[in-house]
């Protein structure tokens, strides 16, 4: 299998603070890969060292095969347009409507006419249920609608690696299911890889294939598999709690 | 390694000021991040002057009304009552001599090379910098800066470079602006209440002003707008990321605003008069 995502012995933190130390994964093409964990575990510091916001104290994340460390600031932008990547809230431009949000990166990165880019506009809107939301402002949709409008941008320059940071976060159980299907779907129509972090039980079940388990105390993965297999099987009894119902209420 | 070296880095804009903003650290460190700020937008400058379609124009003239044109009335109004306050006090003095028609060089000097920039300064920092501290602290907390940059959009080129750019072209015009409605302010004193001839203050206006002192006011002004813009914009990306951050970022920024426009005109002053003019 083809690695989209690979992350040697990276080490990771805040000053003197280290979240996470010397962890190694992957993930593999058309996978949708889960990062779990408790509050405060580092899996957010993790997302955004995976997407080059951030560069780690050691260790290397290589995308497509090209580092997103070891690389020119001009390189990482290069690597950065060939993902996107979905926010908690949306993440949308405030001063712009829903489709200015979206043909924001084709105007940056491509030569599309404004005819192209309406036409894509329309075809993004239209995959996240939002159609005839494009002339709206941020503040006029809903917590669930601004995710959909922000994977929607993400999804502007056909990106074949997303990430979502919590999707389901804040969000109704229905709406939830919603999100959840049409991330599913990405991956089933188009090949799309998939990396969502959360801490959703029913989208870790219903959507992921494979998860790794971030565990505060040892600084690193407690568990690497799939969820089912990890919540009947795994020898780590805290990982099988995690992920049986009973945990829920450990997590944030 | 040390533990500067061992600090998670952010990428891209100006790299890490983020992070030292939410950690107070050295002198030495903060100044490093401003240096790279500045070395950063340089450079971005540099780039947009050789390729002008990637600017953001729209954007550009969008802040040349929020700050230019939406600044006018408040602007002529307070040069307004500067040249009158200081007709009205200089008229006292220059009676007491007979020397009634020096209220002209008075107010037309002080307005054109000192408090002219220097109120429109002040205004355009409550105004201009502190909305642009608020609006990136705003983005920042909302995920918006990290959005742009994991899309491989500059931020700073987004962000900053459009207020920048908007700044150095309203700044001294509203400056020009002011310095008409400061001498106009003058102008009502001096022949309201002094009874001088519209037609003497209006020559002798023109006579003692000269382009020097024009000069000055703008290159004063040109430097105002580049310390607001980028006090402000800097100060929003530092912004923390709790409820208090946005608020904390914008009152730092009005400031050190503040602060660093009076020293950099007591050093232009004293610049001035080393260069004898
Ligand atoms: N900007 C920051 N500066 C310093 N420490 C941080 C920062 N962001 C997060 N942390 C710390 O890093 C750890 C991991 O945080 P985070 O990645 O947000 O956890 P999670 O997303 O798993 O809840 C926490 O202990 C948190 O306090
Ligand atoms: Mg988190």
């Amino acid at each position: 299998m083809e690695k989209v995502i690979k992350v040697q012995d990276l080490t990771i933190g805040y000053g003197t603070l280290t979240v996470l130390d010397k962890v190694n994964f992957h993930v593999e093409k058309s996978e949708i890969f889960g990062i779990l964990g408790g509050s405060g575990c580092g899996k957010s510091t993790l997302l955004k060292h995976l997407t080059g916001l951030y560069l780690p104290f050691e260790g290397d994340v290589q995308i497509f095969g090209q580092s997103i460390i070891n690389c020119e600031d001009d390189e990482r932008r290069t690597l950065m347009r060939k993902f996107g990547v979905t926010y908690q809230g949306g993440a949308l431009f405030g001063s712009m409507t829903v489709a200015e949000n979206i043909a924001l990166p084709l105007q940056e990165f491509t030569d599309k006419s404004a005819e192209e880019i309406k036409q894509i506009i329309k075809e993004k809107l239209a995959m996240v249920d939002l159609e005839g939301c494009g002339p709206m402002m941020p503040s006029e949709l809903s917590g669930g609608m601004r995710k959909r409008a922000g994977l929607a941008r993400a999804m502007a320059l056909n990106p074949s690696l997303l990430f979502f940071d919590e999707p389901s976060a804040g969000l109704d159980p229905i709406t939830s299911a919603e999100l959840d299907r049409l991330i599913k779907r990405l991956r089933d129509d188009l090949g799309t890889t998939i990396v969502i972090v959360t801490h959703e039980l029913d989208s870790v079940f219903s959507v992921t294939d494979r998860v790794i388990m971030l565990d505060k105390n040892i600084k690193g993965i407690a568990a690497d598999g799939s969820a089912q297999n990890l919540r009947d099987r795994s020898e780590n009894s805290w990982v099988r709690e995690f992920l049986s119902r009973a945990g829920m209420k450990f997590t944030n | 390694m040390s533990d500067l070296e061992k600090t998670s880095t952010r990428t891209g804009l100006g790299k890490s000021i983020e992070e030292f903003g939410d950690v107070s650290r050295s002198f030495y460190t903060d100044l490093r991040v401003v240096l790279m700020f500045i070395g950063d937008i340089t450079r971005i400058s540099g780039h947009l002057i050789r390729h002008p379609q990637k600017m953001r124009w729209n954007d550009v003239f969008y802040y040349m009304n929020l700050c230019g044109s939406q600044a006018l009335p408040i602007v002529a109004m307070i040069c307004l009552l500067m040249g009158l306050i200081m007709g009205f006090q200089g008229a006292v003095l220059l009676r007491t001599y007979g020397a009634e028609l020096y209220i002209v060089d008075l107010v037309g000097f002080t307005i054109l090379k000192e408090m002219g920039p220097l109120m429109v300064a002040m205004i355009s920092t409550g105004r201009a910098g502190s909305a642009f501290a608020a609006e990136i602290g705003t983005m920042k907390i909302n995920e918006e800066i990290s959005a742009l940059a994991t899309m491989g959009i500059e931020p700073s080129r987004m962000l900053v470079i459009p207020k920048l750019l908007a700044m150095i072209v309203v700044i001294p015009l509203l400056t020009v602006f002011g310095a008409v409605c400061g001498i106009l302010g003058g102008f009502l004193v001096g022949s309201g209440l002094m009874g001088i001839p519209a037609a003497a203050y209006y020559n002798r206006t023109v006579q003692v002003l000269t382009l020097s002192a024009f000069n000055i006011g703008i290159i004063k002004s040109l430097v105002f707008a580049v310390i607001i813009s980028l006090v402000g914009c800097f100060r929003g990306f530092q912004a923390s990321a709790d409820a208090q951050g946005v608020g904390r970022a914008t009152t730092s920024s009005v400031v050190v605003s503040i602060f660093l426009i009076v020293v950099a005109d007591a050093l232009m002053a004293v610049l001035c008069y080393v260069l004898g003019y």
